[in-house]
């Protein structure tokens, strides 16, 4: 009897709640941190970018009118899921970072951890972020905080898991729906992680990912008028300050990326960065 | 080949006299519609495919865009309608994009008889055309009569443009006189005090015709009881206007004009939502009747949401940026 074939993965894009291939039909090869061939990633082009911007703002609507309480239990759900793979992202995650078995094993602990940590936040970020405002009349003015729409997320190159969890909760929890670019030379966590998404009550368009070549689809991204926010957390230097300027014609929140530690607790930075304050006056009736 | 002529044009009607045998009585018509070739199903469906697969880009396409939206019959067809809605929606044929001034005016605004005077009034001067829905629209089940009194009250508030359905029962069940009688008296309906005539405009509701036989069938039924354009849907059932339903209309009115000279529009209508769907059809128009029918005079669409698309494609082009339902109005 001959050996058995493994059966190999196609690794596709998440774009709507389905997992298509690259509009442009095109794939890469992802290699691990020796340089051995791990699979190919589809290679999306502007066309997918467009294609997800859509999806995320067909999404925004649900999402955004969800209760808090509703979003914060479909993160959970999502720690819950990633919990049972947790052995696929460990090896996944030391392949692409060239990690031990251990210290990956802590890295996906912590992306875990860190779904659970945003979740708890869905239902308390509008007392941090909003709250009674003291006025001088007869009014009740209140400040809340809503999500700002479609935002575009370039994840982190150098922590494929970790790092993009820390930058697609804060996002969501919120209601904002997004659309991520994940590590040009990691993809494959992240494309894994669709597979979870997708299996989480998470409604399809709230999270739509793509691999590729990060300049060639932040490009689009950072120009659409239909994109509310930019986090540059996976762009260098240079490519930020194009992205930014493209950004600035619509007026795009923008995210500069920062020297960060993923596994340091995270703060409220990021939840805060892609909430719009509304401000109501209503009279108190005297 | 007999010279061209136009549908709504005196010429047309002598021409379709010297067809008066086939549609002398029940029979001649039956043996004359089930004379016409079977459609090869399997070829029809490939054929649109092939010509849906078409890449149109740069200039083509931006040319394709302007075309289309000087093609577009922007519609409201709800039991909401409000005359402030109408009228809103008149401004925006007339100015597509508020931002830019360069975008062409729609070919018409369609409403039902009711609102015709509102569209005509915020319409007036803009050389936008009102069609009205008439006929019982959408099912066309109510009496002769009751059809003919909907559209001469279409006609008389001042459509320039009449768009009945036919009495898809009476056809399904093999009544073709009485269908192509129908329409010839809608016909007939639509001639104003002055002489001068709305055009006519026959939705057949391929959706419910079952075969692709039956659209070949019905298509040259219509055409031959005088209609000006032949259309696929009221856009009001599960399925509206296809890629290979239309190809065949496209197909039947090249044959009648092979045959008889008569130029006849077509409009696809209902579920032409994107800027792709658009220029596929556009496609289609230029391989199967070429040049002479890519005029907003004989080429259509019944679309409401189309225009946001091509709208937004149209920025695109322009400041090689995408654009957002943000940019472009609400209807």
């Amino acid at each position: 009897m001959s050996d058995r074939l493994s059966v190999l993965k196609t690794y596709k894009l998440y774009v709507g709640g389905k997992f298509p291939r690259s509009e442009s039909g095109r794939v890469y090869e992802v290699t691990d941190s020796k340089g051995n061939w791990l699979a190919n990633a589809p290679l999306a082009s502007r066309k997918d970018a467009r294609d997800a911007v859509v999806a995320a703002r067909k999404a925004f609507g649900g999402w955004s009118g969800a209760t808090a309480y509703n979003r914060g239990q479909v993160l959970y759900r999502i720690a819950e899921m990633l919990e049972g793979r947790r052995d696929q992202f460990v090896a996944e995650v030391a392949d692409a970072e060239g990690l031990s078995k251990a210290k990956a094993a802590a890295q996906v602990d912590a992306a875990i951890d860190r779904w659970v940590w945003y979740a708890g936040w869905s239902d308390k970020i509008a007392q941090i972020a909003g709250g009674a405002n003291p006025v001088a009349g007869p009014y009740f003015n209140l400040s809340s905080p809503e999500p700002t729409g479609v935002v575009a997320v370039l994840a982190p190159q150098e922590s494929s898991f970790l790092g993009l969890v820390s930058v697609i909760a804060p996002v969501i929890v919120c209601g904002s729906t997004v659309v991520v670019v994940a590590s040009q030379n990691a993809p494959l966590p992240a494309l894994s992680l669709a597979e979870v998404l997708a299996t989480s009550d998470l409604p399809g368009g709230v999270v739509n990912l793509l691999s590729g070549r990060t300049a060639e689809i932040a490009a689009p991204l950072a120009a659409h008028q239909d994109v509310n926010a930019l986090d540059l957390a996976g762009a260098d230097a240079g490519l930020a300050k194009e992205l930014e300027t493209a950004a600035a014609d619509n007026l795009k929140r923008v995210v500069r990326p920062g020297a960060a530690d993923w596994s340091a607790d995270p703060g409220t930075e990021r939840l805060l960065a892609f909430l719009e304050t509304k401000t109501v006056w209503h009279p108190m009736g005297v | 080949m007999p010279i061209t002529v136009p549908a709504y044009g005196k010429e047309a009607a002598g021409r379709l006299a010297s067809m008066a045998d086939v549609t002398a009585d029940d029979g001649a018509l039956r043996r004359f519609l089930h004379g016409l070739p079977g459609v090869d199903a399997v070829g029809l469906q490939a054929r649109a495919a092939t010509l849906g697969t078409r890449s149109i880009k740069t200039t083509a396409k931006a040319y394709a865009i302007d075309l289309a939206i000087s093609m577009i019959d922007l519609t409201t067809l709800e039991g909401a309608d409000t005359p402030g809605k109408v009228r809103a929606l008149c401004a925006k044929g007339v100015h597509p994009d508020p931002t830019d001034r360069t975008a062409p005016k729609v070919a018409a605004i369609c409403v039902y008889p009711d609102m015709v005077a509102t569209a005509k009034e915020a319409l007036a001067g803009s050389g936008i055309h009102v069609a009205s829905v008439a006929t019982a629209f959408p099912a066309g089940r109510a009496a002769l009569p009751v059809k003919l009194a909907d559209t001469r009250d279409a006609v008389a508030a001042g459509a320039d443009e009449i768009d009945m359905v036919i009495d898809r029962g009476a056809f399904l069940s093999g009544r073709y006189l009485s269908v192509f009688e129908e329409i010839k008296q809608v016909k007939e309906a639509c001639v104003r005090p002055d002489g001068s005539a709305a055009h006519l405009k026959v939705i057949f509701e391929t959706g419910e015709l079952e075969t692709y036989d039956n659209v070949r069938r019905v298509s040259w039924l219509a055409m031959l009881a005088g209609a000006d354009f032949i259309k696929t849907s009221t856009g009001k059932v599960a399925v509206n206007a296809t890629p290979p339903v239309t190809l065949l209309m496209l197909e039947a009115v090249r044959d009648f004009h092979t045959a008889t000279g008569i130029q006849v529009g077509v409009k696809p209508a209902g579920g032409i939502r994107t800027t792709k769907d658009a220029i596929k059809y556009l496609v289609m128009v230029n391989e199967t009747l070429g040049e002479p029918w890519l005029t907003a005079d004989w080429f259509r669409f019944g679309a409401s949401s189309l225009l946001n698309d091509l709208l937004m494609q149209r920025q695109k082009l322009g400041t090689g940026r995408y654009s957002g339902p943000d940019y472009v109005t609400v209807d």
